[in-house]
């Protein structure tokens, strides 16, 4: 029997020896240049990071030639962003230049620091996922591809953080990016009668829908959707293999822009629906990856220094935003679910 | 051969970013599973559907979770994807490693997996990807051994992350790195056995900056603060104005509450600390000059989630101030209170912030003793439908 709960390896023993010395002692940083980061602590120590770009999934082999590099550079140490970059810890300053050669030798994108796009956090989609209404590494590296020089070259309004989730469940939390790519299913559930019966409890299947659109069906032992008030969540079949909800013909993608997680300057907000539908159109999702291309360049034309996509909507009025982003505005832009409320226009204050 | 076979992913070899497909056929190269995994995606992208089976359950001994089960709806066409498990490992806190501890890992998995990970999940774990439903057990002991625990999944505590801290920031405020540690040891049964009505995410951020995201991702965040003014030093100020940064326009004027002022003649920044709401808007600007205030701590926050089920929440703020000493004994109490009561009133598919917004946040404070403070709201109720406990009025006989 092997041993089990026992936790992750104590942090103490991945640190490098330089932040042992140093831990909770730094004092400043300076961004060097887009990837390179220099901080110095009270002691005068100095460590370097230098941020690399990573497809996240990643075979062991590359995972091997990170260890080679770190091995070589910096004495056997490295690690992860929060947003699947890798950060190579250097204490030599004169291994910062080979470090980087090295790096670009092999195709890896050093960048993602200060006013740069930084990667893009993702899901599964087609991958690995049993629920998606899109794919997610193919689109992250369409978009990528596109926004390259945005990662490596530092020249932006303001940092700009790029999300996607394949489905609604966004396990890839997207829902506070500057720009949120996510899946969506438009369709409801196509009932299976008979596996329902089989494999799933009814009461269940009927407490999972937020609209309290299924309802029992007792003469079939199953449940039936109205369909009239499904909003294609999916929770359902997340409940019940029985309730299919991808749809090849109607599935895709939707943008959302505005969000941010940070508290710096104003507070976290939510992505707002920017484009409700685009198609699912592999391998490269042109459709997708203009409209982010757009949604970036509008930014990056008439904000501010220093402002975050959101800030730069809120301050010029979200009626400016889509006549500058020359997006249509629909109904399906006007919230219609529980929290709809706040967001309708309760003064005669607006731009035309 | 590989090649003739995936005519559509291929097309995603080219371009400047690195590629996820020249890793799956990397892999590919030790791994059958590997080549089916991407025979299949080129399908996907033919008929733009998932080819995944819904769901399945399996894991190995000791744990109800840290394995999710999955099995390829095309077996026939795809035999090495029958079955592709994933198997979450519970990565460092701040996602540091030595190189020893990932070749271990590197190794284990080219012995029982498909070769294919994600460094990291988004949730934070290490995700090994793809493996058979019979090297599960075997994959985990040899983890084990080498010191890798799973990490969460299904309806319990998933595996809490950190941001990079103190080990390497100066922004941080508590030790982030060793309050995420010290709470994933002294809630792994939460963790690894999953026994709640959903998931329950936590994540430790050094400063409002908020670097995992906690806010918006995290049914409980800890986010690092300060009381007191910021300390300032003026000369490094000087300097910052001397080296170009325009200190009025890009520091001053940004401040969300006015709370600086600079005095462009004396090079002097003046501060009104009791309007400072630490937002770090002006410590990131120039972090040589400027630190946060001495007596620091974290900001509480619950409820933060994405959009399944009720719509998507930040966190919000249930204690405003809290100084994280280790062992952590006051923060530990809290968590155990709110599981209590959310396992004991929540339904199932319910997250804590969605039962929170069904039964009122004044049922939730007195339920786990918390006081209310107005840093709980923006602003108080408009709305005159008060509730009053029984014993805060008088019963007519």
């Amino acid at each position: 029997m092997p041993r089990t709960d026992f936790g992750p390896p104590h942090y103490m023993e991945m640190l490098p020896p330089v932040i042992k010395r140093n831990y909770g002692r730094w004092k400043y940083h300076e961004i060097l240049r887009p990837g390179v980061l220099k901080h110095v602590a009270e002691s005068g120590e100095e460590i370097y990071s230098i941020r690399v770009g990573s497809p996240r999934l990643v075979s062991t082999d590359f995972i091997r030639e990170v260890c080679d590099l770190a091995d070589k550079y910096c004495d056997g140490y490295v690690r992860f962003t929060s947003r699947h970059n890798i950060e190579f810890l250097v204490t030599k300053k004169e291994n910062i230049e080979p470090l980087i050669q090295e790096v670009k030798a092999k195709g890896w994108p050093v960048g993602g620091t200060g006013n740069c796009l930084s990667n893009m956090v993702h899901t599964q989609g087609w991958i690995h996922c049993h629920t998606p209404a899109t794919d997610a590494s193919g689109i992250v590296k369409a978009v990528m591809d596109e926004l390259y020089e945005y990662f490596v070259e530092e020249k932006l309004p303001a940092k700009l953080r790029i999300s996607l989730a394949c489905c609604l469940n966004m396990c890839g939390a997207v829902h506070c990016s500057d720009i949120a790519i996510l899946g969506v299913h438009r369709t409801p559930p196509r009932v299976d009668h008979e596996l329902l019966a089989k494999v799933s409890e009814i009461p269940t299947v009927v407490a999972s829908c937020p609209t309290g659109a299924i309802r029992p069906n007792p003469k079939l032992k199953s449940v039936e959707v109205n369909e009239e008030r499904c909003m294609y969540c999916g929770n359902c079949f997340t409940m019940s293999p029985a309730m299919q909800i991808m749809d090849p013909e109607n599935d895709g993608v939707s943008i959302w822009v505005g969000g941010k997680v940070s508290n710096a300057r104003t507070a976290p907000m939510f992505s707002r629906l920017a484009i409700p539908y685009l198609p699912n159109n592999p391998p490269r999702w042109p459709e997708v990856v203009e409209a982010v291309k757009k949604l970036v360049e509008v930014w990056a034309t008439h904000a501010r220094k220093g402002e975050r996509m959101g800030e730069w909507i809120e301050r010029i009025g979200w009626e400016t935003f889509f006549k500058l982003a020359d997006i249509p505005f629909t109904d399906k832009h006007i919230d219609d679910f529980i929290f709809s409320v706040p967001t309708f226009r309760t003064t005669t204050q607006f731009r035309w | 051969m590989a090649n003739a076979q995936t005519p559509r992913v291929d097309e995603l070899e080219k371009g400047p970013w690195p590629s996820f497909v020249k890793e799956i056929k990397r892999a590919a190269e030790k791994h059958p599973s590997a080549g089916d995994l991407l025979r299949q995606l080129d399908l996907s992208y033919a008929e733009k559907i998932g080819h995944w089976k819904h769901g399945g359950i399996v894991g190995v001994k000791g744990y109800g979770g840290g394995v999710i089960g999955r099995y390829s709806d095309k077996p026939e066409e795809f035999p090495h994807v029958k079955e592709f498990h994933t198997m979450r490992i519970n990565q460092p806190s701040g996602w540091f490693y030595t190189t020893e501890a990932l070749r271990k890992l590197c190794d284990i998995w080219d012995k029982y997996g498909s070769g294919l990970t994600n460094f990291h999940g988004s949730t934070g774990d290490i995700i090994l990807l793809g493996t058979t439903t019979g090297n599960l057990q075997p994959c985990f002991d040899e983890l084990s051994d080498a010191g890798f625990d799973l990490g969460g999944s299904g309806g319990g505590l998933r595996t809490p992350s950190a941001c990079v801290g103190p080990a390497r920031c100066e922004f941080s405020c508590i030790d982030t790195l060793d309050v995420c540690h010290s709470l994933t040891l002294e809630f792994q049964d939460f963790l690894h056995r999953p026994q709640w009505p959903y998931k329950f995410k936590i994540k430790v951020s050094g400063c409002a900056n908020d670097c995992v995201a906690s806010i918006a991702r995290a049914d409980f965040a800890i986010i690092g603060t300060w009381k007191g003014a910021i300390q300032i030093d003026q000369a490094a100020v000087a300097d910052y104005a001397d080296a170009g940064l325009n200190i009025q326009e890009e520091v001053v004027e940004k401040c969300p509450t006015g709370a600086l002022a600079w005095d462009g003649e004396k090079k002097e920044l003046k501060l009104k600390a009791e309007d400072c709401v630490r937002c770090m808007h002006c410590i990131n600007k120039m972090p040589k000059a400027l630190r946060p205030g001495e007596q620091r701590g974290a900001t509480l926050l619950v409820g933060g989630k994405a959009t399944i089920l009720k719509s998507a929440f930040l966190g919000w703020v249930i204690v405003p101030f809290m100084e994280l000493k280790p062992p952590y004994t006051e923060l530990k109490d809290l968590l155990r209170r709110i599981f209590d009561w959310w396992d004991e009133n929540g339904k199932n598919r319910e997250r804590i912030g969605e039962l929170i917004y069904r039964v009122g946040m004044r049922t939730f404070l007195k339920a786990v003793g918390l006081p209310p403070v107005p840093q709980m709201v923006f602003r108080p109720r408009a709305n005159p439908y008060v509730f009053w406990w029984p014993e805060e009025v008088k019963r007519n006989a």
